[in-house]
């Protein structure tokens, strides 16, 4: 969980991912989309992965990734993400973490 | 491996039919060689001289592993170096030496058999002569176990496809008459209609659906009505929300149904014909909905018009995504089934390689219900933002031109079916 906070904190924008999970795919293509930066950590190449999978279901993330985390915050999953950018608070979020500009 | 694995692979492997309407799959980029869904094209294998194909199709919802022992307890004499070969592609040519010569003086080339020579073996009595070390007798009694082995394997394959012919045309009776009664013509069962129903998803789902499609036609008539007789705002309110409570309730039954049948949905083979040309993920764009809808809903304010600018936007972005999503999901899924097919060393080395490919597409695919729900959260999240920007008689508006927009889909979609034909 500490690594967790920790790597969510470094990064205005931060997604867990698997490098295998194509709807992780689906999720960076949108921030890239929107013009956001944000940090990648793929947990099957992270040693402490298992646990770090672990802490993040314990946050209610179900699929454990794509795990959205703005502004050191826990945004959700894919399905919170897509709901936030429909009501266009996803944007409005990086705007205020400073991860995008407009 | 546990039996089940084996049965689900055997599933997965060439011969296995795949449902038709496999569209999302169904083209040039699927390593589509390697898998077969036609029966014929097995028959078509099987004039390979190889008993190799033959057992392969016969076993095909046996275990895989021991296909290469049972070839070697058929067979007296192995050629000492044939090819491994899991892909059909490889059918075509140089195929396992399974006939068996038993002039250990031959070279390869020939023994790499056709069907003429299978007879020929039976008449190596004169190359018999060379060896020596196998009397007349026993090469005879071999030829002849080695002949009905293989006509006991054709009688089965020719059983098998016989087996799978009928159960796709079982299948295409049932979906007869599933559409028939969703037409309303009545057709008395030998079972339980329900149980019937239940025990298949797709069908389940598609009685579900028709039953979605009356009650909508109602609502929509109901709200009709009410914009028409200029009904008060509060009356309205009551029935935009009940359509658009009831639009929830079919992404209900879209999720429930992904679960049993994710490649039913992504079909589109339970909506008609006209809609699936506009088919995404299971369903429609809500991005070209809102095109449509902007010219019909004026007039707008200032701040309605941005709010739905944005919200085409966003719904287009997020489409691209779980696009760009699902493209590298096929990408990979090919990947998965094109690598190694070729097999340098072992035959228990191949067949793991074989089996953890298997393995690694079954969870890829697995992915797929994930695809279709979040297509189907960004439609229903699309039709609530709409709601909220829009006044409720805008919203009755809107609701009422996608009613009419998916009618004249469906009445032109009849249109076409029933359009006369030279």
């Amino acid at each position: 969980m500490d690594r967790v906070r920790d790597l969510a904190s470094k990064k205005a924008a931060v997604i867990f991912t698997k490098s295998s999970c194509c709807m992780c795919y689906s999720i960076k293509t949108l921030f890239y989309e929107l013009g956001a930066s944000p940090a990648i950590h793929e947990l099957d190449h992270d040693p402490s992965g298992r646990d770090m999978e672990w802490a993040l279901r314990g946050l209610g993330c179900d699929p454990s990734v794509p795990a959205v985390f703005i502004g050191g915050r826990f945004v959700g999953s894919a399905k919170d993400v897509i709901s936030l950018h429909v009501d266009g608070s996803l944007k409005q979020m990086l705007i205020d973490a400073k991860a995008i500009w407009f | 491996m546990r039996r089940k694995q084996q049965k689900e692979c055997g599933a997965l492997i060439p011969n296995f039919k795949l449902p038709t309407h496999y569209a999302v799959f169904n083209s040039a980029k699927a390593s589509g060689q390697a898998v077969s869904p036609d029966c014929n094209h097995i028959g078509t294998l099987d004039k390979t001289p190889t008993s190799f194909a033959i057992n392969r199709s016969a076993t095909q919802v046996e275990s895989r592993l021991p296909l290469e022992k049972v070839q070697q307890t058929n067979l007296v004499s192995i050629s000492s170096g044939y090819t491994e070969n899991w892909g059909e592609s490889n059918m075509a040519d140089a195929s396992p030496k399974t006939d068996i010569s038993t002039d250990a003086d031959t070279d390869e080339k020939s023994q790499r058999s056709d069907r003429g020579k299978l007879n020929a073996v039976v008449a190596s009595d004169s190359s018999d002569r060379s060896k020596g070390s196998l009397d007349q007798k026993t090469l005879r009694r071999l030829a002849q176990n080695r002949e009905a082995a293989r006509k006991s394997r054709l009688r089965k394959k020719a059983y098998v496809q016989q087996l799978e012919s009928s159960r796709l045309k079982l299948t295409q009776l049932e979906q007869e008459l599933q559409r028939a009664r969703q037409q309303g013509i009545f057709i008395s069962s030998a079972g339980d209609q329900s149980h019937a129903m239940g025990g298949n998803g797709a069908m389940a789902f598609d009685v579900e659906y028709a039953r979605w499609l009356e009650e909508q036609n109602r609502l929509i008539n109901e709200l009709r009505t009410g914009v028409n007789s200029h009904a008060g705002d509060a009356e309205l309110r009551i029935i935009v929300d009940s359509v658009l409570v009831h639009y929830d309730e079919i992404f209900r039954l879209k999720s429930n149904a992904a679960k049993a049948d994710v490649f039913h949905l992504l079909s589109g083979m339970w909506k008609t014909p006209a809609e699936r040309c506009f088919l995404w993920l299971g369903g429609f764009r809500s991005s070209e909905l809102l095109k449509l809808l902007v010219s019909q809903l004026e007039p707008l304010t200032e701040q309605q018009l941005v709010g739905i600018s944005n919200l085409q936007q966003s719904s287009q972005q997020a489409e691209d995504a779980l696009s760009q999503g699902m493209e590298a999901l096929q990408q990979s899924l090919s990947e998965t089934l094109s690598t190694g097919s070729l097999g340098s060393s072992g035959s228990s080395g191949n067949v793991a390689n074989y089996m953890g490919q298997m393995a690694m597409a079954m969870g890829k695919l697995g992915t797929l219900e994930g695809f279709i729900r979040q297509a189907d959260n960004l439609r229903q999240q699309t039709l609530q933002q709409m709601h909220r920007i829009l006044t409720t008689r805008q919203s009755a508006r809107a609701l009422l031109a996608i009613h009419d927009y998916f009618s004249r889909l469906r009445a032109l979609s009849s249109l076409w079916l029933a359009r006369p034909r030279e």
